[in-house]
């Protein structure tokens, strides 16, 4: 492949001919355009690593006007640029070398493309009459990123470096916005060209709809004002589109109770009455109850993810169901829908908001309320000895008055803290959701604290996925970042663990993981260490871990074989969902 | 119930765009009966013919995703349109001196062409509609078949009509592929 998208950007030196002043442009080093692009971008923080094929563009790196995050491995480079475009709303940037440093960034690269998160990867290529030879460090990374990128280059002239990045910035954050990979071949960083960065970009293959059909919003308000139970399943897209505030407007005007998708929490104040929580696999029982019953299911910017739904010919059975996105493939793709509504979550919200009318649903409400599960809230009450997961994710809520940014792994840390943190603001949740990806707690921590230092940032981890990427630990101390580390350490992997206790006879095949002694770890890396055996130490710990400025882990030794109720077990449908039969232990 | 759909793709003319199509099929799992591609009426736009088998809603589902990819101008499925879709083959057939007049007859028959002879063998070239290719093969067959490509079908409308698009800075965004009111070209 050559460079692609360059076609109608049009800053080719002949086009500027007619510019007297365009022959006394200085003439910079494909290292400067790189960076100058990025400085016209806005952009103040790279997350990288450095190695062969970008050393020329390291060179021009301390002269940037950005900051430069040095990772400990590429792939966290993938990972911190989508916590911290998650935390900022702004596309993160990172940056690796060929070969296996840009193979190291696909799994963030995957991560990012299933989640809808904006990056910009830049990779170094070989030089270019290597490229084809297997050169050293040479890979073929377009082709390999070609399903999990959004879109990708591999730019192949000096004068198309500026206009792809322009392209690449546009492309990542329209739209449904992605990962974008730009693959520079070594000798362009070397080579000399004038500075041209265009205003615009047009494709004539890549128009998002934003603003939606007015007859399909029609339909959709049509469907608000005759149901009597209905429902809103949101979704990401309400976020990724700024369109929070007015979310809570539209809700509370029409009194429709908000279900939450995992990537979904934050897009409505679960504190409020009309906010529910999870939904899915781990969601509560009266969110999942409440969907089966609804008379009309509104989907505003989720993907209904397998994970959400369950079995899909189970899902929302008796619902009418309107379908908000941006991405029309996304509609009729795995639930039948019976109005699409394609555009952008705040231009469709704009558009409904007075074409419904004010309601109330009480009696659905009350039943909804009715369907609530007391039990956990019960059993709590009992205090249990030892650190109980609810409990300390409780406490970090509480202690944080839930304003926190709250990054995790995947498994069964990230599900207590979806179901119990109690999200009441945009972009302070962040998780690997459609990749699930282990290692994305940390890496994420650390590009979330960047992009939003301001925040009070916790990373919510298991102690799996924590041996995976606590080599950024590293990164966090030489950036003196004050994140807080919650190391949920059951000594196993749990969530396997969970499935194999639940659906293979308890047969434990690998999942019992040994590990270092968290408390000495954190003291090599010159951070403060914090062990937690029992519930009295929770509180204290995490108000220590709060007074500490810079890292902080604290080792919660939780009961080895907790679970996490209610789960949907595989393949089944919502209605289908085991609740907890008593507290364990 | 899953029939043959003649998906007519435009695409911008860039190295690569064919991997990334046959890529994007491929993992979602479409399959493939044949694809041509060739330079289209428009400069640096070219047109694929892609032969897929599947359900209806699996083949729109098809073109929403090609959509996705940023150098697909058009999708259109034109297999419920009044079009003409022909391949053309090139056929190497046995040929011996007691049988070379009888497949001449069985060429003129199906308007095919020799383009080449040998003392064993006559090279056919056959262009038509897939089934009118699949007849004649089947008469030369008893002769033996030596060796044979064929293209997999290109397709283009009947009458006034034209699948493409507009040379515009800025077209109109058009609604090839039928389906709940939606529109292509987000992503």
């Amino acid at each position: 492949m050559a460079a692609t998208g360059t076609v109608t950007l049009g800053t080719s030196p002949g086009a500027t001919g007619g510019d007297p002043r365009s022959t006394e442009k200085p003439l910079l080093t494909g290292s400067e355009i790189v960076c100058r692009a990025l400085e016209d971008e806005g952009v103040d923080t790279v997350f990288g690593y450095p190695g062969g094929a970008v050393i020329p563009l390291y060179d021009a790196l301390p002269r940037a006007g950005f900051h430069h995050v040095l990772v400990r491995f590429e792939q966290w480079a993938a990972l911190a640029a989508e916590g911290y475009a998650r935390a900022t709303g702004k596309p993160g940037v990172c940056l690796v070398t060929s070969g296996p440093g840009a193979t190291n960034l696909v799994t963030g690269l995957a991560d990012a493309m299933l989640d809808s998160v904006p990056i910009v990867a830049i990779t170094g290529q070989v030089i270019q009459p290597l490229i084809g030879r297997d050169a050293f460090q040479e890979v073929d990374i377009t082709g390999i990123t070609l399903p999990v990128t959004k879109h990708n280059y591999l730019v192949s002239r000096i004068q198309d470096l500026a206009p792809t990045f322009k392209e690449a910035f546009h492309i990542a954050t329209t739209g449904r916005p992605g990962p974008v990979l730009i693959d520079i071949p070594k000798t362009l960083f070397l080579q000399k060209h004038e500075y041209a960065y265009p205003d615009s970009v047009y494709r004539r293959g890549y128009q998002p709809t934003s603003v939606p059909n007015m007859r399909q919003v029609r339909l959709a308000a049509d469907a608000i004002k005759k149901a009597r139970k209905p429902l809103i399943m949101a979704g990401h897209g309400i976020m990724l589109s700024g369109a929070t505030d007015l979310f809570r407007e539209f809700v509370e005007k029409t009194g429709i109770p908000v279900a939450h998708t995992l990537l979904g929490l934050g897009t409505f104040p679960e504190s409020h009455p009309l906010g529910l929580g999870l939904m899915g696999m781990h969601g509560h029982k009266h969110v999942n109850d409440a969907l089966d019953e609804c008379d009309l299911l509104l989907n505003i910017g989720a993907r209904f993810d397998d994970r959400a739904t369950g079995q899909v010919s189970g899902f929302a059975p008796n619902a009418f169901v309107v379908h908000v996105d941006i991405d029309p493939a996304e509609i009729g793709k795995n639930v039948r829908t019976d109005v699409p509504v394609v555009g952008d979550a705040l231009e469709v919200l704009k558009l409904l908001m007075p074409e419904v009318t004010e309601g109330r649903h009480d009696d659905w409400m009350a039943w909804i309320d009715s369907r609530r599960d007391r039990a956990l809230d019960e059993a709590l009450e009992e205090r249990p000895a030892w650190p109980e997961p609810y409990t300390i994710i409780k406490a970090i809520a509480e202690a944080t008055s839930g304003e926190a940014i709250v990054t995790t792994d995947v498994g069964q840390h990230q599900m207590w803290a979806a179901q119990h943190f109690g999200f009441d603001h945009p972009d302070r949740w962040i998780t690997s959701g459609g990749l699930g990806t282990m290692g994305f707690g940390l890496p994420s921590a650390v590009g979330a604290k960047i992009g939003r230092p301001d925040l009070e940032v916790w990373s919510v981890i298991g102690d799996g996925g924590f041996q995976m990427s606590s080599n950024e630990l590293a990164t966090a101390v030489q950036e003196n970042l004050d994140i807080n580390i919650a190391v949920i350490n059951n000594g196993y992997l749990g969530m396997v663990r969970q499935w194999q206790d639940l659906f293979h006879a308890k047969n434990y095949s690998e999942v019992k993981i040994g590990a270092p002694q968290f408390e000495k770890l954190a003291e090599a890396y010159g951070i403060t260490g914090i062990t937690v055996r029992s519930d009295a130490e929770i509180r204290p710990a995490i108000e220590r871990a709060r007074s500490i400025r810079g890292p902080v882990l604290i080792d919660f030794v939780i009961e080895p074989e907790a679970n996490v109720w209610p789960i949907v077990p595989p393949g089944a449908a919502n209605s289908g969902m085991l609740h907890q039969q008593r507290f364990e232990g | 119930m899953k029939n043959r759909h003649t998906l007519s793709v435009l695409v911008e003319d860039h190295p690569g765009v064919l991997n990334r199509v046959v890529s994007l099929l491929r993992r979602r799992s479409f399959n493939i009966d044949s694809i041509t591609v060739g330079h289209s009426e428009q400069p640096g736009v070219s047109r694929m013919t892609i032969v897929v088998i599947g359900r209806d809603d699996e083949v729109e589902q098809a073109g929403k995703q090609l959509y996705k990819l940023m150098e697909v101008l058009k999708v259109t499925d034109v297999t419920p349109l009044n079009c003409v879709a022909h391949e053309m083959a090139l056929i190497k057939v046995a040929a011996k001196s007691q049988t070379r007049s009888e497949i001449l007859q069985i060429a003129q028959i199906y308007s095919a062409r020799i383009v080449d002879a040998s003392p064993t063998t006559l090279l056919i070239e056959a262009t038509g509609p897939e089934t009118h290719i699949d007849g004649l093969l089947t008469m030369l067959k008893a002769f033996g078949i030596r060796e044979l490509v064929r293209t997999g079908p290109v397709a283009m409308m009947r009458g006034g009509t034209t699948v493409g698009v507009k040379e515009s800075a800025r077209p109109e965004r058009e609604l090839a592929v039928a389906g709940n009111g939606t529109t292509p070209h987000a992503n």
